[in-house]
């Protein structure tokens, strides 16, 4: 029932942008993949999100061949730096949406997603604001309403792209310490990219050094920090 | 240095912001705009109209309601309804495939698109006879299966979706570049269908853009005059639109007549501008909304 990537590799045009990424992590894990920009953390993302396609390597994830399957069947919620929520939409139809758009025969009735939108919403600490428009929300407040659309579809896997990147020091602060509270609470295995090594070894339970689409180096936060193995590790983490 | 701390002026006055041109230039500016508008928009407008009422509103309504006339009418309003719908679809088609995809090719598709504003409408027109006139690559045989192009409605409604192609995939393709293409990945992974997503996320981000587009593209179509000029043939009562009764009328001498029908020309296209003051104004909040995210 673990996530394990298998040398995964992808080029855009004559850019290689992973170069044979491995990292095997728990049911339930939090993982970070910390690294400069250009260090592929992103495209892995969104590998694992079927937002873009490997030219090689594999994924298993709860023994199914990831790689085979289209995002909309992988129950992977994805969250976007930009937040991308559905600007003509509510906070309550944007957490709903992946509801609404599922088949008939399991689509919740409408008292439950109403229901589960308020839940999510007294989650993620925005009780009440159902009626609004992302157009009215702060940006930590729409990042928040993202986090709840993406775990309101029950995912398999969480997402996260440089979530808090946009937003200043004192927000993001408070997001992770959301974020975790969150991830402790739901046990989805998690997967979050940041280019901050402060975030990333604040939240998650396993760091990925990233550098030129390979993983330099994984393991514990307090691994990583206490024996960085190569001199990129150290150089990186004492900037 | 003194002399121009003590000179006693206000600083409000001395200092302005720098993007506050002065007042002469602002009037000029202004007065300019509209002396324009007014010489070269609004005077024929008004003209047309009062032309059009000269013999009275009788004369008019007997114009207009003259068997050619009407079927000038009928025919410019069905090559409308045909053209419009098609190139709405087109439109969208190109625009979300430029907008969401890379392909190779796709810059070239770009200028494409704009080829219709470039290359004279009547240049357009006569592509079509090339292609579909009795002399033409295709003519011959349409004609063995009885099949009019030229001189009948399909040619006309050709040449109108030739001209207006542009109106809806010019409006959109900016609008959809600007938005990416994130919301639609976020509802790929939420789990909505290719179909779901269109018509739960895009279609609703650019509505206001292709009412638009499709609102403008209507105006030229009702309008066009050269591209169906060339390929309309001319018969009258049969396969003259509005625009070219009116300049039949016209050459017959028939100035009520020419005058009465332009009028009608002309209060379609201001209902299509009403329309689209309307919808600005009604739904304001909203667009403000949708430019703020």
């Amino acid at each position: 029932m673990s996530l394990t990537v298998d040398s995964v590799s992808k080029k855009f045009r004559r850019f290689a942008a992973l170069n044979g990424a491995s990292f095997v992590a728990p049911q339930g894990g939090f993982i970070s993949l910390l690294g400069p920009s250009g260090s592929g953390k992103t495209t892995l993302l969104r590998i694992l999100g079927g937002l873009e396609f490997a030219d090689s390597g594999s994924v298993r994830f709860a023994d199914l061949n990831w790689l085979d399957m289209p995002a909309r069947t992988r129950n992977a919620g994805f969250v976007f730096q930009q937040y991308a929520l559905f600007r003509h939409m509510t906070v309550a139809e944007n957490i709903a949406f992946g509801l609404r758009v599922r088949p008939r025969h399991n689509r919740p009735s409408g008292s439950e997603i109403r229901q589960r939108v308020k839940h999510l919403l007294d989650l993620v600490q925005l009780p009440g604001l159902e009626g609004r428009y992302p157009s009215q929300l702060s940006g930590g407040q729409r990042q928040r309403v993202a986090v709840a659309r993406a775990l309101a579809i029950e995912p398999r896997m969480l997402l996260l792209d440089e979530p808090f990147g946009a937003l200043d020091a004192k927000v993001r602060k408070e997001l992770r310490a959301d974020l975790k509270r969150i991830h402790d609470h739901a046990g989805v295995t998690t997967v979050f990219v940041t280019h901050d090594q402060e975030e990333a070894f604040a939240v998650a339970d396993l760091v990925a050094v990233m550098k030129d689409g390979r993983i330099e180096q994984y393991g514990t936060p307090a691994d990583v920090r206490r024996n960085p193995k190569t001199a990129f590790v150290s150089e990186f983490l004492s900037a | 240095m003194s002399a121009l701390f003590n000179s006693g002026i206000a600083p409000r006055q001395r200092f302005h912001r720098p993007t506050d041109d002065p007042v002469w230039l602002k009037a000029l500016l202004v007065v300019m705009a509209f002396g324009f508008i007014a010489v070269l928009l609004l005077l024929p407008l008004l003209l047309v109209f009062r032309e059009a009422f000269a013999g009275g509103f009788l004369a008019l309504w007997t114009a207009i309601t003259e068997p050619d006339s009407l079927a000038a009418v009928r025919l410019s309003l069905m090559a409308a309804a045909i053209a419009v719908p098609l190139n709405t679809v087109f439109g969208i088609a190109a625009a979300w495939s430029i907008a969401k995809f890379d392909f190779p090719g796709k810059t070239f598709l770009v200028t494409l698109i704009d080829l219709p504003f470039s290359v004279s409408p009547v240049v357009s027109g006569l592509i079509y006879v090339l292609v579909f006139g009795m002399q033409g690559w295709f003519g011959p045989q349409l004609a063995d299966h009885n099949i009019h192009i030229l001189f009948a409605l399909p040619g006309i409604v050709l040449a109108t979706m030739f001209v207006t192609f542009p109106f809806v995939a010019r409006e959109l393709i900016p609008l959809m570049m600007d938005q990416g293409r994130d919301e639609e990945e976020a509802a790929a992974t939420l789990g909505a269908s290719g179909l779901s997503t269109f018509l739960r996320v895009t279609l609703p981000n650019i509505k206001w853009g292709l009412l638009y587009g499709v609102l403008l593209c209507n105006a030229r179509a009702l309008g066009e005059f050269g591209a169906v000029s060339v390929v309309s043939g001319h018969i009258r009562g049969v396969t003259n639109t509005m625009p070219l009764h009116i300049e039949l009328l016209y050459n017959n001498y028939d100035y009520v007549g020419a005058f009465a029908v332009a009028a009608l020309l002309a209060m379609l296209g201001l209902i299509t501008l009403a329309l689209k003051s309307l919808l600005e104004w009604r739904y304001a909040d909203e667009l403000a909304a949708m430019h703020r995210h």
